[in-house]
């Protein structure tokens, strides 16, 4: 068993073109570095329909391989990426198979490592390769702690990782370089694995605030504590010259639109400024916005994750810090 | 329907709290309580069999402290609860617990299960998915809407980017739902003290033929440590006064906005 399999996220962008999520270029870098600490060559697979997968977009210096897997499905459905990569790792015996810790890989990648009685571990913000194999640390007790994993015994170890945690690769792609790697096609069988049908897709109602454009974002969670607050809070983004946008919890309570969201099932962000007043911090937040220019956080507790990323920390009333501001800057 | 809801008691850490030499939480540092998801997911249970016939209930992996779990299940209105616990699972993780569950669903039999999309303690997101693919079922992860379609589900889940994705699929499956699903109902003080009457099964592995060996086996990973992250690493602090706060604020959003 050796060696380290990426699989490549894909989303239909709004030119209709199938384009690798950023993310992928994080697992790159990450399978990389595992690739120099001794775990083997590494290789990258991506799953897509057969006429369109953008093979080419992830050759990248350290990638020894590309491979591409014709999907019956024109669209990510768990249990044909299951049986993808349950055939991947059969034919390959990759040693680590890594996945971003996404929603669409949250689908089928603990359903592969339950399947297989392979080593798994998600939500990992480390991982490095020892003389015992793949060491991974994730976060406990609600972010409070981190835990350190190994993965005795286990041949292929599946390992989701953080959004956010690992810096992406970049470098030029191999075929610029003169060195292409092999990109290779494998036909699996696939048809009949789909267990879903699609009734519908509803796009992003980005209509009517496009928050991954903004250069500034005052951003809030739930320490707000209230839906009247959120107007008040969209009045100070407005004084400020800034944009609105909320974490999931405000959302999923009803007290802002989708379109504002941050993080896991929201968007990813990276404006100038993030000011973000009363977030927490959550792993599904950080994903989405620890690549802002300059972080400010402001919250009362002073354990809140968000400090982990923020550039600037306030332990303080976000009620009283936006009054201020409203009235400094306003 | 038979919907079998699987529920975790999850760990909440005191705010003041010492490692102790083992590197493990001392029991004291921990308060307990249902996990909020999968509050969620007793409510999309109940919502789901409301004027139908069918029975909901609810199935947790933990020792007895994982009881008031049940108990708070039971009081919102699952009519049964089953606990599975013996040594063998002290310290499973979200692998290990799918392993546990599937042997329990092998003997209910449900026509649905749920749970929440993650716990809120360890936050792996992986024990439905992982249930599902040990029993052969479909599955949708991440869910945040479900309406029956005769003896089919159509279940709606967020997809990265905002995007909703509506799915069609057969039953028995496995759905793990998000929050934005439901509001959990309140127990009444009339359904909580009901609920103590309602059974709870209490099951060794053993009994659902699991040894220690089949869950080490069916096991993802060991723990080696737990260790604390150094606070607030790299973050710069703002002190004083809010007005003090406001003002360096300012000049920070000024520097960067203009480089």
């Amino acid at each position: 068993m050796s060696g380290v399999l990426a699989i490549a996220e894909l989303r239909r962008g709004e030119d209709e073109q199938l384009a690798v999520r950023p993310g992928t270029y994080e697992l790159i870098a990450a399978g990389r570095e595992l690739a120099e600490q001794g775990a083997g060559p590494l290789a990258v697979a991506v799953i897509g329909p057969a006429a369109d997968v953008p093979v080419d977009s992830v050759a990248l210096d350290g990638v020894s391989e590309v491979i591409a897997v014709p999907s019956p499905e024109d669209r990510y459905e768990a249990h044909v990426w299951q049986a993808a990569a349950e055939a991947l790792i059969e034919q390959r015996a990759p040693a680590v198979v890594l996945a971003g810790h996404t929603i669409d890989s949250l689908g089928f990648a603990a359903a592969v490592a339950a399947r297989g009685r392979h080593g798994f571990a998600s939500d990992v913000t480390a991982v490095a390769w020892t003389e015992h194999g793949a060491v991974a640390q994730r976060s406990a007790y609600g972010e409070r702690l981190v835990a350190e994993l190994d993965f005795p015994g286990k041949q292929t170890v599946v390992l989701l990782l953080r959004p956010g945690a690992n810096a992406p690769a970049g470098g030029r792609h191999a075929r610029a370089n003169g060195g292409s790697p092999i990109a290779t096609w494998l036909e699996l069988d696939l048809a009949g694995r789909s267990r879903t049908e699609r009734v519908e897709l509803r796009e992003a109602p980005i209509g009517e605030v496009d928050i991954a454009k903004a250069d500034f974002l005052l951003s809030i969670g739930r320490g707000v504590g209230a839906a009247d607050q959120v107007a008040r809070m969209e009045r100070l983004a407005d004084a400020l010259g800034a944009t609105l946008a909320v974490s999931g919890p405000l959302v999923e309570a009803g007290w802002a639109s989708r379109a504002r969201k941050v993080g896991q099932s929201g968007r990813t962000v990276a404006p100038r400024v993030y000011l973000a007043l009363g977030i927490s911090g959550a792993a599904q937040h950080l994903g989405g916005m620890s690549r802002s220019q300059t972080i400010i956080a402001v919250n009362s507790d002073p354990r809140a994750r968000i400090f982990d990323v923020a550039h600037y920390g306030a332990v303080a009333d976000l009620f009283e810090v936006a009054d201020e501001l409203e009235r400094q800057l306003g | 329907m038979r919907i079998l809801v699987a529920v975790k008691q999850v760990a909440i850490l005191a705010e003041e709290f010492a490692l102790d030499g083992a590197d493990t939480v001392p029991p004291h540092a921990l308060r307990r309580r249902l996990n909020e998801l999968d509050a969620h997911a007793v409510e999309a249970a109940l919502t789901i069999n409301e004027g139908e016939p069918g029975e909901v209930v609810a199935a947790t992996v933990g020792d007895e402290h994982a009881d008031d779990a049940l108990l708070s299940c039971l009081a919102m209105g699952a009519d049964r609860a089953l606990r599975v616990w013996g040594e063998d699972l002290a310290g499973a993780d979200a692998l290990a617990v799918a392993a546990v569950l599937a042997a329990l669903a092998r003997v209910e039999r449900p026509d649905l299960i749920l749970c929440g999309a993650q716990s809120s303690d360890s936050a792996d997101a992986a024990t439905g998915v992982a249930l599902a693919s040990l029993l052969d079922l479909p599955r949708v992860a991440v869910v945040t809407a479900i309406e029956r379609d005769g003896d089919r589900l159509v279940v709606q889940r967020e997809l990265d980017g905002g995007a909703l994705e509506v799915l069609r699929v057969g039953t028995p499956a496995v759905l793990t739902v998000q929050s934005g699903i439901n509001d959990p109902r309140h127990a009444t003080l009339r359904a909580i003290k009901q609920a103590r009457s309602k059974p709870v099964s209490v099951l060794a592995p053993s009994e659902l033929a699991l040894d220690a060996a089949e869950l080490e086996a069916a096991a993802g990973s060991r723990r080696l440590r737990l260790f604390e992250l150094p606070e607030g690493a790299g973050a710069t602090l703002l002190e004083g006064a809010p007005d003090r706060v406001a003002a360096q604020i300012a000049e920070i959003v000024r520097e960067a906005i203009s480089a």
